[in-house]
């Protein structure tokens, strides 16, 4: 089943054309460490999902680029075309001239609407190329205009036209010391609306990636191509074909197996995302790791919320459940613990078939709703991704954003209260009111989340 | 984006910028294309009646969209004899002889009616021509008469016109010591309008850019920088452009403004990891519609010749951003109140150094309660000619206060004597109310400032969340 992407916006877009080269390159790449039946295997699932191969013979990627400017588009296409391994198709991008100045009603009342037929028109042409339509996964981020606003639009269009479709929205989550002054506002508007459309919410914090690039990467002077990189890489760990557990052939559901096991409710639509080991390249070839080590540090890194591998709080620990204790609102849930719904872990490389994962069941790390068996869940591959011996991701639908969360509703609460830059938004249609709506609906999901 | 430039000062900036604008894109720009980056301030024309080449890309004879306003011609025909004849249409010009008399009602009543119909034409022409008209850029000065009331009247006209096009106004303000009398009355004349129809204003007063002039050429002068000075980069000279004329007095501190213009705009011609367009600008800047003046700053003000700029020097850019000195009007952003702040950086630089900048700088400055990471940035990846990077710096601020308080002074000082006030009353549409209610506009606006700065350093009490039920 093929996936088609949808790029919204600047980031949408810088970040779609990494993810593509890192998949594209992962698949071609030679150092599988697994037999080459296995590799082809793996590449065929891989070039399905992502990609349409054309006579040209060069991978063409699934994708529909969408920005109200047509500079990034311009810059997206040309790169991925240079690099010779695979391109964009020519005809799939949609842009205009004069953006979306970083205002959410402006990308979702006025932009939206009167691009609708055009923006939709090249999804469709996308969907049809498909044999099977596996679902959307849109890039987009949360803090601009056009990604934001455009994005939560196109969002409930294409739930509007394919109501049986999965859709995984990848959201960005803007730094905290602004990139965008009203980047709560978007942030507010977005979530609320994404969260009526989409299947599931898939969030990078630049933030947390920023601060992997510094301490894990040692990259001094770093860019946004090296966050967008990082970021590539872990949404590579995660989409790249895998065995769910007791198939015989590489899945082929990737979108609806991830909201299925994850996403048990709607009301808990927020997913976070960690992989392990992350090093600069260079490194790569003078580290080992063993699995009892990556998966005891992954494990720490769920239950104590750390963002990477480094400066883990080791002295969290779940609670202890007993049969006295009334499972899930146990109100003696020590300080700092993280609580799951539901965690999906993707194992790729040597030895993967021999990983014990019996700590990730332990059914204190879960609220009750769910059979520890039901709530946990594991991919896995021979194959090695991206020149990593071994990796591990973890996608968890856990408290990791409840805070994040929190904090943005807060601020932009806060600029509310004085009614700052409002009359920004009334000027294109959003009014007082639905910042209330959207407010209360998050204010919503944050106590769920709290109540755990 | 169309500029607009109103008057004798405005044309005399606007020249410059024009000048600056080719040197750049020429800079950039090696292989004759005509590109997006162009076209958003250049038409191509073919002179020839073929049009191959522009069917090509090549660039043939690029024509400014802009329109050249002022009531006499003294500057307008300077231009057209000079280097830069070429760059302007004779359709694009409107001119009159006598000039408004340093009289706003004249500029603005008298001539504004008289010319409303041909502004209009031109106008829609010239965005006939626009693919995607984004925002006008107004450039005269306060002081006068045609920039200031012809330029104004404009204003109007622009949001009547083209409602949803944003308006953005580079305004030069008289200084104590103007030569002009009636200056206090033109500029808050003025300014009741820009109070109502702008989008945005940057104030620019001569006072600032004469010391920053004086400064750069204190620091030539002293030897300390000897021959690694690189001479295309400061931000006061016409080095590498049209103009190979002996510079006028006023030249160097135009180029500040045209440099400003440049910067301002980068963004949204050049690409950039984190694209920074001008509607943004009045979007994360402007949080009430009448606050919307933004104290300017640009750093560096010159570069020396060495290449590899260590991370200290680039700090330094930063530091330089928020001093005193380098502000274009005279204000002091640090001791006042933030109510956002946009930083647009060119060049080299990447977002961590960004981010590096803003953590340290932040103690240092106050932000008002609901903004306290009032911070809208943007990368663009070309820096301008003869430097490795650059910033500009705007910002809300309500520094911009004791400017027009001394503006509000020196009209009431002329006033209450009604001096010269017959030369305005003279004017068909002119009344007392006017003046009145323009000094009332101005009134309520420093007041709006003052209420923000009340805020200022108070006790915090963040507003209480919504409660759910469980």
């Amino acid at each position: 089943m093929s996936i088609v992407t949808v790029q919204l916006g600047q980031c949408g877009n810088q970040i779609g054309h990494e993810v593509f080269s890192a998949i594209c390159g992962d698949a071609r790449g030679t150092h599988g460490l697994c037999s080459r039946k296995e590799s082809e295997s793996y590449r065929d699932a891989s070039k399905e999902r992502f990609f349409c191969e054309e006579e040209s013979e060069v991978p063409v990627a699934r994708a529909v680029l969408v920005d109200m400017e047509p500079k990034v588009i311009s810059q997206t296409l040309a790169t991925a075309a240079r690099s010779g391994y695979w391109k964009y198709d020519d005809r799939s991008h949609f842009c205009q001239k004069q953006g979306s100045g970083n205002n959410w009603a402006n990308g979702y009342s006025v932009h939206g609407p009167r691009h609708k037929e055009a923006i939709m028109n090249l999804v469709q042409k996308e969907a049809e190329k498909c044999d099977r339509l596996g679902g959307f996964f849109t890039i987009m981020s949360m803090a601009g205009g056009t990604g934001s606003g455009l994005g939560a639009f196109v969002t409930q269009c294409l739930r509007d036209a394919f109501p049986t479709s999965f859709i995984l929205n990848h959201v960005i989550w803007p730094y905290g010391t602004g990139e965008v002054i009203v980047q709560n506002y978007n942030s507010v508007l977005t979530l609320s609306h994404l969260y009526q459309s989409s299947d599931a919410l898939l969030v990078h914090e630049n933030d947390v990636i920023h601060k992997i690039c510094a301490q894990l990467m040692n990259i001094k002077q770093i860019s946004f191509r090296d966050v967008n990189r990082v970021i590539a890489h872990q949404l590579g760990s995660v989409l790249q074909p895998t065995y769910t557990a007791g198939g015989s052939h590489y899945s082929r559901n990737p979108l609806g197996d991830l909201t299925e096991t994850l996403v048990p409710h709607p009301e808990y639509k927020m997913l976070g995302l960690r992989n392990i080991p992350q090093m600069p390249e260079n490194s790569l070839a003078y580290s080992t790791f063993s699995w009892p080590g990556l998966i005891k540090h992954l494990r720490q890194m769920l239950i104590a919320n750390a963002k990477m591998e480094e400066g883990i709080d080791w002295q969290v620990q779940p609670p202890r459940l007993g049969p006295s204790i009334p499972s899930g609102r146990s109100t003696n849930k020590p300080l700092n613990f993280n609580t799951s719904i539901a965690n999906l872990v993707v194992l790729r490389g040597k030895d993967t078939h021999s990983v014990d994962l019996g700590s990730f069941r332990d059914p204190s790390l879960y609220t009750s709703w769910l059979n520890p068996q039901d709530a946990f869940n594991a991919w896995k591959t021979p194959r090695a991704f991206n020149k990593y011996e071994k990796s591990a991701s973890l996608v968890s639908n856990s408290q990791f954003l409840l805070k994040p969360l929190d904090n943005v509703v807060g601020k932009a609460w806060n600029m509310f209260a004085s009614k700052a830059y409002i009359h920004q938004y009334t000027k294109f249609g959003i009014e007082e009111e639905d910042f209330l709506d959207s407010f209360t609906a998050l204010e919503q999901v944050i106590s769920s989340y709290t109540i755990l | 984006s169309l500029p607009f430039a109103v008057g004798q000062c405005g044309n005399q900036v606007g020249c410059r910028f024009w000048d600056l604008a080719l040197r750049e894109h020429a800079a950039v720009n090696k292989k004759g294309i005509y590109d997006e980056a162009l076209s958003s301030f250049f038409r191509n024309v073919d002179t020839r009646s073929d049009g191959r080449d522009i069917y090509k890309g090549k660039i043939c004879s690029l024509k400014a969209r802009a329109l050249l306003i002022d009531m006499e011609e003294g500057v307008v025909n300077e231009i057209l004899q000079g280097p830069l004849r070429d760059v302007f249409d004779s359709k694009q010009l409107i001119t009159d002889v006598s000039g408004s008399g340093n009289n706003w009602a004249v500029g603005h009543k008298l001539y504004g009616s008289q010319y409303q119909e041909s502004i209009v034409e031109k106008l829609r022409k010239t965005a006939e021509h626009c693919d995607c008209l984004q925002c006008f850029f107004i450039i005269h000065s306060m002081g006068g008469g045609t920039g200031s009331g012809l330029g104004t009247f404009v204003l109007k006209l622009l949001e009547d016109e083209f409602p949803e096009v944003y308006r953005f106004v580079t305004s030069v303000y008289p200084s104590g010591e103007d030569d002009v009398v009636t200056s206090p009355y033109n500029s808050v004349l003025a300014m009741k309008e820009l109070n109502e129809h702008a989008d945005c204003v940057l104030p620019i007063e001569n006072e600032s850019l004469f010391d920053i002039v004086n400064k750069i050429h204190q620091m030539i002068n002293s030897g300390k920088l000897g021959s690694t000075l690189k001479q295309t980069s400061l931000v006061t000279s016409s080095v590498g452009s049209a103009k190979t004329v002996q510079e006028k007095p006023f030249d160097a501190m135009n180029n500040i403004v045209a440099n400003l213009l440049l910067n301002l705009t980068s963004s949204a011609r050049f690409e950039g990891s984190l694209n920074m367009d001008l509607n943004e600008i009045s979007m994360n800047l402007v949080p009430f519609p009448r606050l919307h003046y933004l104290v300017s700053s640009l750093t560096p003000l010159y570069t020396l010749a060495d290449v590899n700029v260590p991370s200290r020097r680039l700090d330094q850019m930063f530091s330089d951003a928020f001093s005193r000195d380098h502000q274009l009007i005279q204000a002091d952003p640090k001791h006042s109140l933030y109510l956002a702040c946009a930083l647009l950086v060119r060049g080299n630089v990447q977002v961590s150094d960004l981010r590096r900048n803003i953590e340290r700088l932040k103690p240092s400055l106050h932000f008002i309660s609901w903004n306290q990471e009032g911070w809208k940035t943007g990368l663009c990846s070309v820096p301008p000619v003869g430097h490795t990077h650059s910033l500009l710096a705007l910002a809300n601020n309500t520094c911009v206060k004791p400017t027009f308080i001394q503006l509000k002074d020196r009209f009431l000082k002329l006033y209450k004597k009604k001096a010269h006030l017959h030369h305005y009353l003279h004017v068909d549409g002119m009344e007392e109310s006017c003046f009145s209610e323009a000094i009332s506009s101005l009134s309520d606006l420093i007041a709006e400032y003052n209420e923000l700065d009340a805020t200022k350093g108070g006790p915090r009490t963040d507003p209480s969340r919504l409660k759910i039920a469980v």
